[in-house]
């Protein structure tokens, strides 16, 4: 067996085969290939004996549960209210300029994805982004640049 | 006028360090569970999630229902535009909340306890681990039954909706649950079950530490106690701050303003926005009879100065509201389409101004049909923005 599968096996064990543990495991899996892919709900709903559809319709749910594929890096701006005055679309520019890519979109060596996304709760320190889990505050287009070349030097 | 009305008192309760948490959990958990929740009830705590719940009577209900399995969860999917205080509790003082949590547990019969932790937070969930560890060891050693974990959210406004909280919980769609049965009752798993803001956890922690007269003398008639506010926008100063509940809201601009604020959008999205004439009309604490206008709010404060479009706001709170709304019910998932489409056409020339009435409307429709909080509140925003700023929406 391939190591998604086996992946999934373990995520199952660690966290049960009950339908609450159904999110742990999704999370898990994007962790482990930073998307959901179709293949991984169908081994998830057999290794939870749950219809497939129960699987997609809870992933689909959830807006950090992307079901398209995505970079390694997702890098998520916040475009609610505090973000949106203080320059998030200053940030967005900087960031499509460099990448090379739009919203939603995939830099093609994989290593980036962008999108937008809802409230992070940072908005006394505006303009805000994640990149995966890791959280970026009080934006600048320099600042993101800067970031962003210490991601380009990671390995893929 | 507000005649009643207090001057802007800055409180430092919920972030003092303090090393009494062994104490006052050892202490508490030998008081009669009768006494502790009349503490609760005289302190006059309500929830400070925004909805304003009274913390004692909610613990009473549920150590009232029979059964041997109950839930103690503490909500931490902070989701409300403009709010971020609980990140901070749980940064700096999760031995308050965890603290409170076991006491809770103790009076309504729990031995479980969760928190709901958003996604977005999700670099909070090692250091909180390793607080719920060190918080474990001291329950066995006291020989308190009382287990806390950590559940991670992945990114849904709506799950911060108290049933939906528990539908995320099981597995399942974030979607809200009808009530009643309300969570006391019915919640978690069927179970019956206490669910708190993670600040209101943190202000039963003052409560059992000093007694409930420091909390209550605090505050005004019907708005006790401090609360904690999550100020940012347009404003010198934005951060995190513990007020005595009922200000003005013309104090507070004055404290917080840029010396240009417009308005003032107190409670998130699914809250109000007050236009600077009423300013010093609007109180901010519940709802009350003898303080005005008083607006309620899980604690968002975001200020606007003259440089804001009031319309370009609405549209990004339209936005926000049709993207999280669940799309279970009917007026939630099609209102908030329409009512951004609408507000966009009336923008664009497409239709004339009146059509705003209509929309008014169907935003009021939202707030008798809809199945929970999120589509019934999106008409607090839509009308106070409408009603205060229409040459905007319009031109």
């Amino acid at each position: 067996m391939d190591s998604l599968h086996n992946r999934i096996v373990a995520l199952a064990d660690l966290h049960g085969r009950t339908r609450e543990s159904l999110l742990p495991i999704l999370q898990g899996v994007v962790e482990y290939e930073n998307y959901l892919s179709q293949r991984s709900m169908v081994e998830i709903s057999r290794e939870l004996d749950l219809p497939a559809a129960e699987v997609y319709g809870t992933a689909t749910f959830y807006s950090f549960l992307e079901h398209r594929k995505m970079g390694k890096f997702t890098i998520r701006v916040c475009k609610t209210i505090s973000c949106s005055m203080m320059g998030k679309n200053q940030i967005l520019l900087a960031i499509k300029d460099m990448l090379k890519i739009e919203i939603g979109q995939t830099t093609q060596d994989g290593r980036f994805s962008l999108v937008e996304t809802n409230c992070l709760g940072w908005c006394h320190k505006a303009p805000a982004m994640v990149i995966n889990h890791e959280v970026y505050t009080e934006l600048t287009p320099e600042k993101v640049r800067e970031i962003l070349s210490d991601y380009l030097k990671k390995e893929l | 006028m507000i005649e009643q009305h207090l001057l802007l008192k800055r409180v430092d309760f919920i972030f003092v360090q303090d090393t009494d948490w062994e104490k006052i959990l050892q202490k508490s958990i030998q008081r009669p569970k009768q006494e502790l929740i009349n503490e609760l009830i005289s302190s006059e705590l309500k929830g400070r999630g925004g909805a304003g719940f009274p913390t004692g009577l909610k613990w009473k209900l549920t150590s009232e229902v029979e059964g041997s399995e109950k839930y103690v969860i503490c909500n931490a999917d902070e989701g409300e535009p403009g709010t971020f205080k609980d990140r901070e509790i749980l940064t700096r003082v999760p031995y308050k909340v965890l603290t409170a949590m076991a006491v809770c547990g103790f009076i309504v019969g729990a031995t479980n306890g969760i928190i709901y932790l958003r996604g977005e937070y999700q670099f909070l969930e090692k250091p909180l681990k390793e607080a719920i560890n060190e918080f474990s060891y001291f329950c066995k050693k006291i020989n308190l039954d009382f287990a806390i974990r950590v559940f991670m959210g992945s990114g849904a406004y709506i799950c911060g909706e108290e049933t939906a909280l528990f539908e995320s919980l099981e597995g399942k769609r974030g979607e809200p649950r009808n009530k009643p049965p309300f969570p006391s009752v019915s919640g978690y798993r069927n179970k019956p079950t206490v669910i708190n803001n993670v600040e209101t956890l943190a202000h039963t922690y003052t409560i059992f530490k000093y007694g409930a007269k420091k909390f209550y003398d605090l505050g005004v008639q019907y708005s006790r106690g401090s609360k904690l506010f999550s100020v940012s926008g347009d404003t010198p100063k934005p951060g995190i701050y513990e007020l005595e509940l009922g200000m003005s809201l013309q104090d507070f601009v004055d404290e917080f303003g840029d010396g240009d604020t417009k308005a003032v959008q107190v409670g998130g999205a699914s809250g109000f926005l007050v236009p600077r004439k009423k300013f010093s009309e609007t109180a901010i604490g519940y709802q009350g009879k003898l303080i005005g206008i008083s607006l309620p709010t899980g604690g968002s404060m975001m200020l606007f100065n003259s440089s804001r479009s009031m319309y370009n706001l609405l549209d990004n709170y339209l936005e926000f509201f049709r993207e999280e709304s669940c799309g279970q019910c009917t007026p939630c998932r099609i209102g908030c389409q329409q009512l951004l489409a609408g507000i966009k056409a009336v923008k664009k020339g497409d239709r004339p101004a009146p059509y705003l009435d209509k929309l008014l409307k169907l935003s009021e429709t939202m707030q008798f049909t809809a199945k929970c909080g999120l589509g019934q509140s999106v008409a607090n925003s839509f009308a106070s923005i409408v009603e205060n700023f229409r040459e905007e929406m319009i031109y």
